[in-house]
C-alpha cells in the first residue's frame, strides 16, 4: 500500500489542476450563460436541455468521443491540437460541470422576490448595479450549491482522464484493476475521494459565508482552496522538463513493456512519463501524431486494422510491408520486433476434446464464446469466424483478466486468448491450432514517432531490446503480474525481463 | 410666490398607456401642484398604478408627455430620475440581504455620497436606531413599511410616489402609519400621490383627489367636494360605502 501512495502526489497534482482548470472554464461559461438563460426562457431551454443531454452521455464515453472530434479538427486546422491528453479531459469535465451550475444559477436568479427586483430598480440602480447589489448577493447561495455538485462530479469524473491518457488518480484506479492489485484501486479511489470531500467542505464554507453575509468566512474558505490548489500543483513544477512519454495499451503485458522501454530510456538519460490504457486503435494514432514517443504493438494488428489489409503473409513478409508503409505513409519507424508473439488464440478448457479451431466449427452452436472487450470488432475475428464459419449460442465479452476466470468457471466455453499471455500455461488451457492460417501473425513490434525516427540517441536506447524477449520469459513476466497471489508489480516484471533480455 | 414661475411638480399631457392593446392608461391629462398631497382612487385595473409607474420611467407611455419639474421624462435619465423621485409600494421590497441602515442608505450609496444619519433618517419615520443593524425579516410588517418610506425619502427627493402603501398592514398600523406620511409631507414640503382603493383613507390624507376608471379621470375634487356630491356620480359612489359606514357606527354608539 505504501507504495501505491508513493506514486500517488503527481497524479493528485495533475488530477487537481485538471478539475480545477475544468471547474473554472465551466464557471466561466456557465455563469454568464445562465445569467442570460434567467431572463430569456427560450435560451434558459436551449441551454438547460443542451447540458442535460452531455448528462446523459456515459463519461467515459464523452471523452471518448473528443479523441476523433479533436483529430477532425487538428487535421482542418492543419496540424497541432492535441487530441489525447489534457485538451479531451478539460473538455469533456468542462461540459460535464456545466449543468449543474447552469441550472442553479438560473434557479437563484429566478428565485429572487419579484417585488426586491422592483425596488431596485425603483430606487434607481443600473443594471450592473441591480447585478452586482441584489441579483448575485441573492442567487449565489443557491448557484453556489451547483457549484458544489459539479466540483464534486468533476473530481469524481477527472479520474476517466485517463483512458485519454492524461495522469490523474484513475492512473492507479485503471492500473490497479487489470492487474487485480486492489491496493491500487483503493490508493486512487481513497485519494479521489478525499480531494473530492476536502473540495466540497471548503465551498461549503464560502456558500454558508455567502448566505450569511459573513465575508471573514467567505475568504477563509476562498484562500484554503486556492492553498489547496497551489499545494497540490507543487510536484508539477519540478516536472517541467521535456520528456519522452512512453505509451501502453490497456493490459498486463502493455504495461510491463512500457516499463522496460522507460528503465532503457532513463538509463539512456532520458525524463520518461507513462501514458497507459489506450484503446488499441487509439495508440497507433497517438504515435503517428506524436502524442506518444514510443510503444509496442503487434504486427497483425497493424496489418489488418490501420493498414486494412486482408491476406496473412509470412512473418518476415509482414514485418517488411509494415517497415515500408510506416516510413512512407504516417512516418513513423519500426524500430524493430521484440522477438515473441502475443497471438490472438482460441483456447479451450483441454477436458473439452478439441484441438483444432476446425473441430470447434461443428460443436460451436452448443457454446459460449468468451471475447475481451475489443476482439469481436476486430477484422481477425472476422477473418476466422468466416473461414471457419463458426456460430456460437452466445457471445459475451469480458475485460482480459475475468475472460479467465469465466473459462474456469465455466462461464464461457471458448475464449479469445493471447498466446504470450502466462495464464495459458498457468491455467493448463489448451490453444486451438489453425489449420487454415486464418489468423495474421502477432510479432510484438517496437514503434517510434515520427519526431523520434531518426533521432539516432534514442533509437540506440531501445535497438537492443530487438529479438531479445523470448515468449516464455514474456510468459513468466505477465503470469508474475497477473497471478493471485504474490504479485510483481510491471516494475519489478519490466526488471527481471530487462536481465533477461541482456543475456 | 408667482404662479406662473414654477412648474407644477408633476403634469401629464394626454398620456395613454396600453397593453396588449387594452387600454390601462386612456389619453390622460392632469396637473399636481407643488406641495400638494393627491390620492388617486380607483377600483383594481382602473390604471391609477400604472399611471404612477410613468412618473418615475418605470414604465413608458405609448403616446403623450410626462412632465416632472416641467421636464418631459422621456428625455431625462432614468437613472437619475428615479434617484430623485421617491418611490414606496405594497410589497415593500426592502433587499433581504441588507440591514435596515443599507437599505436606507442605498441611494446616497449608488450616487457615491457619504453614509446618511440613520438615527436622523429613522427617527423621521418614528423608528429606534435600535434597529439599524437588524435584517428586513426581523422587522414586523409596518416597520418594514416605514423603512420602506425612510428608504425612499434618503435620495433627497421631493415627490413622493406611493403605490398602496398601506395595502398590505393591519388597520392600526395603517392609521399611525398614513399620520406620520402626512407629516412627513408637510415637515419636508413634499409633493406627494398616493394611490389607494380605499376612498376613506384618501379623504382623511389628500387634499385633492382623483378618481379612476377604466384608464381614465372620471373625478377631480378635494374631499369637501367630494363629500359635498359636487364630483359626479363616480365619485358619489366612491363616497358612498364609507360615509354609510361611518353613519352606521355612529348609530352604534347611540
Amino acid at each position: 500500500m505504501s507504495e501505491a501512495l508513493g506514486q500517488l502526489p503527481p497524479l493528485i497534482a495533475n488530477h487537481v489542476l485538471l478539475a480545477a482548470a475544468a471547474m473554472a472554464l465551466a464557471l466561466l461559461i456557465g455563469l454568464p450563460l445562465g445569467l442570460a438563460s434567467a431572463r430569456r426562457p427560450r435560451l434558459a431551454a436551449a441551454a438547460l436541455g443542451f447540458a442535460g443531454l452531455v448528462q446523459t452521455i456515459p463519461g467515459l464515453a464523452l471523452l471518448a468521443l473528443f479523441y476523433p472530434l479533436l483529430l477532425a479538427l487538428s487535421a482542418l486546422l492543419g496540424g497541432g491540437v492535441p487530441a489525447l491528453g489534457f485538451l479531451p479531459a478539460l473538455l469533456a469535465l468542462t461540459l460535464y460541470a456545466l449543468l449543474p451550475i447552469l441550472r442553479n444559477v438560473v434557479a437563484g436568479l429566478r428565485g429572487i422576490d419579484p417585488s426586491v427586483l422592483q425596488a431596485a430598480d425603483a430606487v434607481g440602480m443600473t443594471p450592473a448595479q441591480r447585478l452586482r447589489l441584489v441579483e448575485a448577493p441573492l442567487a449565489a447561495p443557491v448557484a453556489m450549491a451547483g457549484v458544489r455538485t459539479a466540483a464534486v462530479w468533476t473530481i469524481g469524473a477527472a479520474t476517466l482522464a485517463t483512458t485519454v491518457g492524461y495522469p490523474s488518480l484513475g492512473n492507479p484506479i485503471f492500473a490497479g484493476l487489470q492487474i487485480e492489485r486492489w491496493d491500487l484501486v483503493l490508493a486512487g479511489c481513497l485519494a479521489a475521494a478525499c480531494l473530492a470531500v476536502i473540495t466540497d467542505a471548503l465551498l461549503g464554507l464560502i456558500e454558508r459565508g455567502i448566505g450569511r453575509r459573513d465575508s471573514r468566512r467567505t475568504l477563509t474558505g476562498l484562500g484554503l482552496l486556492l492553498l489547496g490548489l497551489v499545494l497540490a500543483c507543487l510536484p508539477l513544477l519540478q516536472g517541467a522538463q521535456r520528456s519522452v512519454t512512453v505509451g501502453a495499451k490497456n493490459f498486463s503485458e502493455q504495461y510491463i513493456l512500457s516499463r522496460l522501454i522507460g528503465l532503457r530510456l532513463e538509463r539512456a538519460g532520458y525524463r520518461v512519463t507513462y501514458r497507459e490504457g489506450l484503446g488499441s486503435a487509439v495508440a497507433f494514432r497517438a504515435l503517428a501524431s506524436g502524442d506518444i514517443d514510443v510503444y509496442v504493438d503487434y504486427s497483425g494488428t497493424l496489418w489488418t486494422g490501420a493498414m486494412g489489409r486482408k491476406d496473412t503473409p509470412s512473418r518476415d513478409a509482414m514485418l517488411d510491408g509494415i517497415a515500408r508503409w510506416m516510413a512512407a505513409g504516417p512516418r513513423t519507424a519500426l524500430i524493430g520486433p521484440l522477438g515473441f508473439e502475443n497471438a490472438y488464440a482460441l483456447a479451450v478448457r483441454p477436458s473439452s476434446g478439441l484441438t483444432s479451431i476446425a473441430d470447434l466449427a461443428t460443436q460451436a452452436p452448443r457454446l459460449t464464446f468468451g471475447a475481451d472487450l475489443e476482439f469481436l470488432d476486430r477484422a481477425e475475428w472476422r477473418a476466422i469466424r468466416d473461414a471457419y464459419d463458426l456460430r456460437f449460442k452466445a457471445t459475451r465479452a469480458y475485460s482480459p483478466t475475468f475472460m479467465y476466470r469465466a473459462l474456469q468457471s465455466e462461464q464461457a466455453d471458448v475464449i479469445s486468448a493471447f498466446s504470450s499471455d502466462g495464464r495459458i500455461a498457468a491455467d493448463h488451457l489448451l490453444v486451438l491450432s489453425d489449420p487454415k492460417n486464418a489468423m495474421p501473425h502477432y510479432d510484438a513490434i517496437l514503434l517510434a514517432a515520427p519526431g523520434r525516427a531518426h533521432d539516432a540517441r534514442f533509437l540506440a536506447a531501445l535497438r537492443p531490446l530487438t529479438n531479445r524477449i523470448t515468449v516464455e520469459d514474456m510468459r513468466a513476466a505477465n503470469y508474475s503480474v497477473d497471478r493471485d497471489t504474490a504479485k510483481a508489480t510491471p516494475e519489478q516484471a519490466a526488471a527481471w525481463l530487462d536481465t533477461r533480455a541482456r543475456h | 410666490m408667482s404662479t406662473d414661475a414654477a412648474p407644477p411638480a408633476l403634469a401629464y399631457e394626454r398620456v395613454s398607456r396600453r397593453y396588449e392593446g387594452l387600454s390601462a392608461v386612456d389619453r390622460v391629462s392632469l396637473t399636481i401642484a407643488r406641495g400638494s398631497f393627491v390620492a388617486l382612487v380607483g377600483s383594481s385595473g382602473s390604471g391609477k398604478s400604472t399611471l404612477l409607474r410613468l412618473a418615475n420611467r418605470l414604465d413608458a407611455p405609448d403616446e403623450g408627455r410626462v412632465m416632472v419639474d416641467g421636464q418631459d421624462v422621456a428625455v431625462a435619465d432614468p437613472i437619475r430620475l428615479r434617484r430623485a423621485i421617491g418611490y414606496v409600494f405594497q410589497n415593500i421590497g426592502l433587499f433581504p440581504h441588507m440591514s435596515v441602515e443599507e437599505n436606507i442608505g442605498i441611494i446616497p450609496r449608488l450616487e457615491g455620497g457619504g453614509p446618511v444619519d440613520i438615527g436622523a433618517a429613522l427617527a423621521r419615520v418614528g423608528l429606534s436606531s435600535d434597529l439599524a443593524n437588524r435584517l428586513p425579516a426581523q422587522l414586523s410588517g409596518g416597520q418594514q413599511q416605514r423603512v420602506g418610506i425612510a428608504r425612499a425619502l434618503a435620495g433627497g427627493g421631493r415627490l413622493l410616489l406611493m403605490d398602496e402603501p398601506f395595502g398590505a398592514l393591519d388597520p392600526v398600523t395603517r392609521d399611525t402609519l398614513g399620520r406620520t406620511v402626512r407629516e412627513l409631507h408637510a415637515a419636508l414640503g413634499l409633493t406627494t400621490i398616493l394611490v389607494t382603493h380605499d376612498m376613506a383613507e384618501a379623504l382623511l390624507l389628500a387634499d385633492r383627489i382623483f378618481v379612476m376608471a377604466r384608464g381614465q379621470i372620471v373625478a377631480d375634487a378635494t374631499p369637501h367636494q367630494m363629500l359635498s356630491g359636487q364630483a359626479g356620480p363616480e365619485a358619489d359612489a366612491l363616497v358612498a360605502i364609507p360615509r354609510a359606514q361611518a353613519l352606521k357606527l355612529a348609530e352604534l354608539g347611540q
